[in-house]
């Protein structure tokens, strides 16, 4: 579903992403693991079209999305929940929500509005309510509500655990499997290796630009050099 | 009675000053650009008004609408020929390009139409004569001045707050790149917001020359200066704070005037401005973290 090939990213003339390549197969869970500066929020960045890789390609379902304005590349199918949720703080979560909607029909929006909501009740109770007055955890729902609501083949998401309790984090990441099970495909970034592995089909190692190991989440759980550098022993 | 008729006269200044107010404070919400360009699209505005009746001799319906069109079309343009390759300068490369555009407008004006103020033909434009309200009589330019603006703002907040294209102005102003994530065309929602701050500036234009009837290359100066200092006592950013701005500058004018002060307007206009920053630095209606970080 999503193909990434060489791919080289710069700030100016800092290397940050450095000759990557991994794919993300329909209906599969794939997590980008690796430690803070490490390059996680910079590849999907561009994978959304907010940065530009100066070398390689990025294919999603099978076409070319190298030269796609991000705005276009939402409409074909892949969302991406930012690092930090990024809800529009100033809007109630019933606006939130349809922001999301921006690319698909209005004549729709209420039924997919109900759907989200059946994986995110506490949505529906505080829908009038301004998101800047959410928790953490809410504002996290609201952003991945607010991703579904694009309808999307394919989710990103960047770090959704960060900064939340351990109760919540368990919260999102069943969030997450249910959605997977749903039918969404999910390229998952995470500090957080051990959850992310466990809920994964496959995973990468990040360090500093580049991809160091690459093998089925089970695999990687297992790993030595991972449990050493990422689960804590 | 002459108190009522200056508070009638404020508002009717305030109206102006708040429609202009309101192209500043959606410039600077949507890109933290302060458009120091926009008092001269008002300036055009007021040439295109007096060209459309005098030369063209055109019905004054058609003479408004040419104006509100003409300066959405130059703010248009300027966006897309200055403004827009300059998206991602830092702020201060787009500071001074507004200004630079400010004086090359007020220079090409000199250029081609002369220095010296011309005399705008209020009376074709608007009615003239008074109708009475209660015992106090009040002129119609400053009836259809408050009217026209109230029904503009109205219809701007209803733009912003209800429709799909409003919402992407707002959540493009709170964050750009979250809007991009959603399937947003931040590119067509600036040009648009600089298209709805120049209409309203077109509506602004026709009915400060309404009641000060000269137009001059130098006219847009002091009313955007004005109009700058209203956004900013309302809370630059804030459309609500635009317009409260906006009376309450008209409204300063007209009662330092009465009380006898009228060589201290523009002075008491800035005091109140300082006073009300040194209170609430982010103006009266103003939100508390409206800088991006
Ligand atoms: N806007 C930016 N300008 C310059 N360097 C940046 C910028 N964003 C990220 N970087 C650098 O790029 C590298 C990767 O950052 P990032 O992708 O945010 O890492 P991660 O998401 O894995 O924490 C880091 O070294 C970071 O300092
Ligand atoms: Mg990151």
């Amino acid at each position: 579903m999503l193909k990434v090939n060489n791919i080289d990213v710069y700030y100016g003339n800092i290397h940050a992403i450095k000759d990557i390549s991994f794919e993300v197969a329909e209906s599969e869970i794939v997590t980008l693991i690796g430690a803070n500066g490490a390059g996680k929020s910079t590849i999907l960045k561009t994978i959304s079209g907010l940065l530009r890789s100066k070398t390689g390609s990025i294919t999603f379902a099978g076409e070319s999305i190298d030269h796609t304005v991000s705005h276009a590349i939402v409409k074909r199918g892949l969302a991406h929940v930012p690092e930090g949720r990024r809800v529009f703080l100033q809007m109630s979560v019933q606006e939130n929500l349809e922001m999301g909607n921006y690319t698909q029909q209005k004549s729709t929006m209420h039924s997919r509005m109900e759907d989200v909501f059946t994986h995110f009740p506490r949505l529906k109770e505080r829908r009038k309510q301004v998101a800047g007055t959410l928790s953490g955890g809410e504002q996290q729902m609201l952003a991945m509500g607010r991703a579904l609501m694009s309808r999307p083949k394919l989710l990103m998401l960047d770090e959704p655990s960060m900064g939340l309790a351990p109760l919540l984090v368990e919260q999102i990441f069943e969030i997450i499997e249910e959605l997977h099970s749903s039918g969404v495909t999910i390229l998952l970034v995470e500090q957080n290796a051990h959850m992310a592995l466990t809920i994964a089909d496959r995973g990468y190692v990040l360090e500093t630009g580049r991809i160091t190991l690459a093998d089925d989440a089970k695999a990687l759980l297992a790993n030595d050099a991972v449990r050493r550098a990422y689960l804590g022993g | 009675m002459l108190l009522v008729s200056q508070l009638i006269n404020g508002l009717q200044l305030g109206s102006i000053y708040a429609l202009v107010a309101l192209g500043y404070t959606m410039v600077y919400g949507i890109i933290k650009l302060l458009n120091f360009a926009h008092g001269e699209i008002i300036m055009v505005g007021g040439y295109i008004a007096l060209f459309s009746l005098t030369l063209g001799n055109f019905h004054p319906v058609v003479a408004a609408l040419l104006t509100v069109a003409g300066c959405t079309l130059l703010a248009v343009i300027l966006e897309k020929l200055t403004y827009a390759p300059l998206r991602f300068a830092p702020r201060l490369s787009l500071l001074i390009t507004a200004i630079g555009i400010s004086i090359l407008l007020q220079n090409v004006a000199q250029f081609f139409f002369d220095a010296a103020p011309r005399s705008f033909p209020a009376s074709e434009l608007f009615p003239v004569g008074t109708v009475m309200l209660g015992n106090v009589s009040v002129a119609y330019t400053s009836l259809v001045t408050i009217v026209l603006s109230i029904v503009s703002m109205i219809s701007l907040t209803i733009l912003v707050q209800r429709t799909k294209l409003g919402k992407a102005m707002r959540a493009v102003s709170e964050d750009t790149e979250a809007a991009q994530l959603m399937g947003v065309n931040v590119n067509n929602v600036i040009t648009f917001t600089f298209a709805v701050g120049a209409a309203l500036a077109g509506i602004g234009a026709l009915l400060f020359v309404a009641r000060f009837p000269q137009v001059t290359p130098t006219m847009g100066a002091m009313l955007g200066l004005k109009a700058f200092v209203a956004a900013v006592l309302g809370g630059i950013g804030s459309i609500p704070g635009a317009m409260v701005g906006g009376y309450a500058v008209g409204l300063i004018e007209v009662l330092a005037v009465y009380v006898g002060l009228s060589r201290w307007t523009d002075g008491l206009v800035f005091l109140v401005l300082i006073i009300v920053l040194l209170v609430r630095p982010t103006g009266i209606m103003g939100r508390k973290l409206m800088e991006k970080v």
